[in-house]
């Protein structure tokens, strides 16, 4: 089932390639794929049960995506019942695929979720995970306005943050579209640890770049007005809006306007600049240690 | 807890979680319904019909169900706090589609490691609403009734919590029943035959029933029927699949009907044979001439298919269908939405070969007034209830589907109180080649397999064709309506879309009005024939008799053409992608269509008399002038407070909230989107959608509908929603077509009629003579617009029946008509918004306005109709577009908005929205009074902007047809001079302010609305 682009690419064997996940109501691999196309990388789109069944191993990608959407349509909660078959289900190496992405996020690969996919991260216990055992420390839930919303929101990334993706980056624009996108912490433990070890990548702020609750800039009354999290390693990162939206300043709802203002603006949408780091980043880690290139091969 | 052999499992809301289900059911009952519950706690509920050992079902809550931050669970008791004294549970009815129940059988499965029977249901979700007053269970009644689901598909138990909760969970079905009737027809009196017909919901006339009556008893019917082994008389079977195929739904009778048409004020006679080919086929006919004539060979495929298809480049087609779902959206208007969209999708996914990527979707929606306080006729519902179940149904149906629902209109009247208008529109992508064979082509030979794809058969959506084809009145059948599941039709898109690019399938179509009689009936046309074995067909419970099987519109459903070799690697892909395939049987050239039941016929057909044996209706329509007069409005007006109501009027006002409901950019591709600018709220007039990442080709998108002015003059009503619609294209930087040889400029427009009944009866319609009058004018502007414009039609529904009737009384849709348009933007960076862009570039009108405020906005607000209706003058309007396109091309042009409801005043305004900073000083040369240089509905117009260093080539090349207006400024006004007096003068946030708190954002904020509002 897989729609690779990847046997188009000379050089196959040096690109970073994702592994994007789809089937079941997931929505967004189209738009994902392209954003690693665009930043440098091959994408793979590939049906969930394709890895379920062990046609496809997570461990020949460099990235795996859980891409946004409607997973079971919402049904139990969102990302609920993907989440289920990640952790439940026996590929046949008689590991489940939870236990599988560990293996994976150990020899070094990335696994990043948005929106539903980030539901889906947290409800496999993935994120935060301080305890290492993939119990639900956060979860996400009903927005504060009981509403689903599309509307572009602006993030203030935390200068600690430990993901890749968000190198160098201080500030975008990304549109959120979810209904259920409410982070709730499970304690004041786990609060303050998020707060200590900047897992807390990404905060919905104002047009100044502080840190708001006001609706509808934080969107949905998350706890932390937070939008995004990472694990302490910086290998899992989920967020609820959606870079792989903004990959051409034509997705943009004020394009025209600042085209008008700015003739010389570029074409390039800030969300593509998370895919062009971890692209880069991957690239650069391979190029420090080759002889590791193809670590992740490694099983449990 | 009376079934033993089930489990219940409650979710309760742990303590300090915020419930705010809970807290909208209280605060919407004491708004709308006057009732004061006190607070309201919901839970989500269970009900395990698989064997559970305890420790089963306890580790199954906490790992699968329960959110351990969230909600407790308690297991075969209710969870109730003593504070709460009533309880309502929402069940679904036997038989209705329950997604939550199946995903929650999925995660069982995938929880135990078990290969359970998931197909059926074995696990039934439920609300629990507990409420802290103790009120009537009439009061708890109401409530549910009103405000937590639909008696056509809920079951509700209300009662006091004191006395214990009643459970109630879906026992579907009986035996399997196998049962078919035989139908006497012969020597039954013309009153038997129409009893007969009214009884069975065949929704045929008595000259209908004549017909069939005489085909099934004349001699060469009887051999046959006898070869085949049935009975002299039809069986249920054949009359219900005769029902369906002849119904309005399907046939289009009346669009096909012969027209002796008279216009009493000109005295103009003429017979029309079939309005469908003189005015529609006819234009598409003519048009394509034009085109081809001039080497632009882009128009592939039209009326022929579920969609009309159009060449993008030499590598791919445009697919594109509007349709409607009026008669479901009335009784139920969530699930009457969602099956419309997701029905409509479905459409372009089965064009041709089938297997077309969906690229987006846009909704028209016509509600009565969401502050209606008149009365309710028995079955009605009120106006908001049905706008909100609406909105709701496109929500899921197209954010679940993963399609952006780019643009659409809302149109209040109160005439759409009885019915509502729900047009659904999707746009799609298909390859040209599919497998190496053009993809748009359906080729089916005898031998070919006939499978079944997707979600399984249920009495769901029984006699949906025949009961759109009939007025509606309070005894709808509950079995018309349909629920969607967007999550079975995502699995059976995507499988279809692997499927096709493998070549498996030989060609589709989709499973929609009549089910597989209509599918099926359909597809044998092309082979010459099919057998169909029903006891094949996969059941959603058992008891369905064969004719239901066969007629049955459960949802999410394809049928699929494969050729016999094909059939292992196909189900081998359908396994892995979890689809459900099923093989009924095969097409053959007999000329027959043949259906049997364990072996046993329960019907055959000969397709000729199935498919052109339906008799030609003939109608008769006259056309005498409407009393009509132009209103003198009071002498004294302050435009500026005339500019703010119109901002606020129901017709104008900002939908965001509706808007902001909808994904309008999943797949990233979505360019220009309803609201946009710096505030991301100036509205935009088309959408614009690039085609893939790959190019900049994209396409522009639009409607036009103009309901109010068809009380004045059908005619330009038509016309106009025509032009409204190929304007806004114009606006956002699209080209009219074949204005050069070979441009390969596509345009593809779908033409939907939602008119009231319009067959004249002495007793019953006795003004159906003029409403077919108007309608017959609605095509003569059609055509008319068509070849003036060189756009073709290529595709279009009818939906003839729009009226409700109950309780001695008729409310009648007006005739309205929408014109979907679609054309090829080449660059999508080229775009141009509708919002003023920056301080000191120059605004200007395009167009002429005219003394036209007949059927304005503006008059509305005095409850006036007027006569001066706004006219379309196609070849002025044809050389401005060309003009405007030229200066879009020249990059001449910073933003452009059309002119439309409420006139140059609002247009101005709306292209404020963007940025509170800006403002204009704008001064109207013309000689019109104020009002109507500022308010009237003039078609063909633009206001434009343009940076002050090309103003110079800007006019040259307009040559007139533009006119200065002013500039814009950076102050935050709106100032508007006309005759040296200042007639406008408001502060820009404040125009926002009147358009974004207008009615229909306050409606979905919950607010119940005055009269006034």
């Amino acid at each position: 089932m897989a729609d690779s682009t990847a046997a188009e690419q000379p050089n196959n064997e040096q690109r970073v390639h994702a592994l994007v996940l789809t089937g079941f109501g997931i929505n967004c691999e189209e738009e994902l794929a392209a954003a690693y196309r665009l930043a440098g990388g091959a994408a793979t789109i590939v049906h969930f049960n394709e890895v379920l069944g062990g046609q496809t191993s997570i461990h020949d990608y460099d990235v795996l995506n859980f891409p946004g959407g409607f997973s079971f349509g919402d049904d139990l909660g969102s990302g609920v019942v993907m989440a289920n078959k990640v952790r439940f289900r026996k590929l046949p190496s008689g590991r489940t695929l939870l236990e599988e992405i560990g293996a994976f996020i150990q020899a070094g690969g990335y696994v990043v979720g948005i929106c539903n996919g980030f539901q889906m991260l947290v409800k496999m216990g993935l994120l935060p995970d301080f305890a290492g055992q993939q119990e639900r420390e956060v979860t996400l839930t009903h927005n504060a306005s009981g509403r689903y919303e599309d509307r572009w929101v602006r993030l203030a990334v935390n200068p600690n943050n430990r993901s890749p993706f968000l190198k160098g980056l201080t500030s975008l624009e990304v549109p959120v579209r979810h209904g259920e996108g409410r982070l709730v912490i499970r304690d004041e433990q786990v609060r303050s640890r998020i707060l200590a070890e900047g897992l807390n990548c990404l905060t919905y702020c104002d047009t100044t770049g502080c840190e708001t609750a006001v609706y509808p800039l934080n969107p949905n009354g998350a706890e932390l007005n937070c939008a995004g999290l990472s694990d302490t390693t910086g290998h899992v990162f989920g967020l609820m809006p959606h870079p792989e939206a903004f990959l051409s300043l034509y997705n943009h709802p004020d394009w025209a306007r600042r085209k008008r203002l700015d003739p010389t603006l570029s074409e390039e949408g800030d969300g593509l600049k998370l895919f062009r780091n971890i692209v880069e980043h991957i690239r650069q880690t391979r190029a420090a240690q080759p002889t590791e290139a193809t670590a992740n091969q490694v099983s449990l | 807890m009376s079934n033993t052999a089930s489990h219940t499992i409650q979710l309760i809301p742990r303590p300090g979680q915020h419930d705010g289900e809970g807290a909208r059911v209280a605060e919407a009952a004491r708004r709308h319904l006057h009732l004061h519950t006190g607070a309201v706690q919901t839970s989500a509920v269970y009900t395990v019909r698989y064997p559970l050992t305890a420790a089963q079902l306890q580790s199954f809550a906490a790992q699968c169900l329960q959110d351990p931050l969230l909600n407790d669970a308690a297991l075969d008791q209710w969870a109730v706090a003593p504070e709460f004294k009533s309880y309502i549970l929402v069940a679904k009815g036997p038989g209705v589609t329950d997604d939550e129940g199946t995903s929650a059988q999925n995660a069982l499965q995938d929880f135990l490691g078990l290969d359970l029977d998931i197909r059926t249901q074995h696990i039934f979700s439920k609300r629990l609403y507990l409420l802290e007053k103790e009120l009537p269970e009439t009061d708890l009644r109401h409530l549910a009734e009103e405000l937590l689901g639909n008696k056509l598909i809920n079951r509700f138990v209300v009662g006091h919590t004191a006395q214990g909760i009643r459970d109630f969970t879906p026992q579907p079905g009986g035996g399997a029943d196998s049962t078919t009737h035989t139908i006497r027809l012969e020597h039954l009196t013309d009153e038997e035959l129409v009893q007969l017909s009214k009884e069975n919901v065949y929704a045929l006339n008595l000259e209908e029933m004549q017909a069939i009556r005489d085909h099934f008893y004349a001699p060469a019917t009887q051999i046959s029927r006898a070869e085949a082994g049935l009975t002299p008389d039809p069986t249920d079977c054949e009359l219900e699949i005769l029902a369906q195929t002849w119904s309005e739904h399907c046939k289009h009778k009346e669009f096909a009907a012969v027209i002796r048409y008279r216009n009493a004020v000109t005295g103009e006679e003429k017979e029309v044979d079939g309005l469908f080919k003189t005015y529609i086929k006819g234009a598409t006919s003519e048009v394509d001439r034009l085109l081809r004539a001039n080497g632009n060979d882009w128009l592939i495929k039209v009326f022929s298919d579920n969609a009309g298809a159009v060449r993008i480049n030499k590598d791919s087609l445009f697919v594109w269908k509007v349709e409607t779902h009026n008669s479901p959206s009335a009784i139920d208007p969530y699930g009457g939405a969602i099956t419309g969209i997701l029905g409509n999708n479905r459409d372009p996914l089965a064009t041709g070969i089938g297997g077309a990527r969906l690229l987006f979707n846009t909704n028209v929606l016509c509600f009565g007034p969401p502050n209606w306080s008149g009365p309710l006729l028995t079955g009605q519902l009120h106006p908001r209830r049905v706008f909100e179940g609406v909105r709701k149904g496109i929500e899921d149906g197209g954010n679940k589907s993963g399609v952006p629902t780019v643009n659409g209109a809302i149109v209040f009247d109160e005439r759409y109180r009885g019915k509502p208008l729900v047009y659904c529109g999707t746009g799609a992508v298909l390859p040209m080649q599919l497998d190496g064979k053009d993809a748009w082509e359906k080729i089916i030979d005898a031998g070919d397999r006939i499978i079944m794809a997707g979600g399984r058969v249920g009495k769901d959506g029984i006699h949906g064709a025949t009961f759109s084809s009939i007025e509606l009145d309070e005894a709808a059948p509950a079995t018309a309506v349909q629920i969607g599941s967007p999550i079975t039709q995502k699995l059976a898109m995507d499988f279809l879309l692997l499927a096709t690019r493998r070549g498996l399938i030989k060609c589709s179509t989709d499973n929609g009005a009549g089910g597989l009689s209509s599918s099926v009936g359909e597809l044998a046309g092309i082979s010459g024939g099919a057998t169909v074995e029903l006891e094949k067909v996969p059941l959603k419970y058992p008891g369905l008799r064969p004719w239901e099987i066969f007629l049955s519109e459960s949802q999410e459903r394809f049928t699929l053409v494969v050729e016999p070799s094909k059939l292992a690697e196909l189900n081998a892909l359908a396994a892995e992608m979890e689809v459900e395939l099923s093989d009924i049987g095969q097409f053959t050239d007999n000329g027959r269509l043949d259906v049997t039941f364990d072996g046993q016929p329960v019907a055959s057909l000969a397709l000729e008399f199935l498919h052109e044996g339906v008799p030609r209706k003939v109608l008769d329509a006259e056309w005498q002038l409407p009393t009509l007069h132009e209103p003198k409005l009071p002498a004294s007006l302050d435009a500026t407070d005339l500019l703010i109501k119109l901002l606020g009027a129901l017709n104008i006002c900002s939908r965001e909230a509706v808007i902001r409901q909808y994904d309008h950019e999943v797949k990233g591709r979505t360019v220009v989107k309803p609201l946009m600018g710096r505030t991301g709220q100036a509205p935009q007039d088309a959408a614009v959608v690039q085609f893939n990442f790959e190019s900049w080709e994209g396409v522009a998108v639009s409607n036009g509908i103009l309901p109010r002015y068809g009380d004045i003059d059908p005619y330009q009503m038509s016309a106009g929603a025509f032009d409204e619609a190929v304007r806004q294209i114009i606006s956002v930087g699209g080209k009219l077509p074949n204005l050069t040889p070979g441009d390969g400029i596509f345009w593809s427009v779908n033409d939907n009629f939602c008119v009231p009944d319009s067959v004249y009866d002495p007793v019953t319609n006795p003004d159906g003579k003029q409403k077919l009058a108007a309608l017959v004018q609605l095509c003569e502007a059609l055509r008319d617009m068509c070849v003036a414009y060189h756009i073709p039609l290529t595709s279009g529904k009818d939906s003839m029946k729009n009226d409700f009737k109950a309780d001695g009384q008729k409310i009648s849709v007006p005739p309205t008509v929408l014109y979907s348009m679609t054309a090829l933007m080449p660059d999508v960076r080229r775009a141009v918004t509708s919002d003023f862009k920056a301080a000191g570039d120059v605004v200007y009108l395009l167009g002429d306005t005219y003394d036209e405020l007949g059927g304005s906005e503006l008059y509305h607000l005095f409850g006036e109709l007027g006569q001066n209706v706004p006219r379309v003058r196609p070849e002025q309007a044809k050389e401005l577009y060309q003009k405007v396109s030229e200066a879009h091309e020249q990059n001449l042009i910073l933003s452009c908005h059309d002119l439309s409801d409420g006139g140059l005043a609002v247009a101005v305004a709306e292209s404020l929205f963007g940025d509170d900073n800006l403002g204009a000083e704008l001064t109207l040369a013309g000689a019109l009074p104020a009002p109507t240089e500022l308010f009237s509905e003039s078609h063909s117009r633009f206001v434009a902007t343009v940076a002050p260093e090309d103003v110079v080539a800007f006019e040259a090349l307009m040559n007139g047809r533009a006119t200065r207006l002013g500039i814009v400024t950076d102050n935050g006004r709106l100032v508007i001079r006309h005759q040296d007096k200042t007639v406008v003068d408001a502060a820009t946030a404040d125009l926002r302010e009147a358009w974004s708190n207008g009615p229909v954002n306050r409606v979905m904020a919950g607010e119940e609305l005055t009269l006034q509002a």
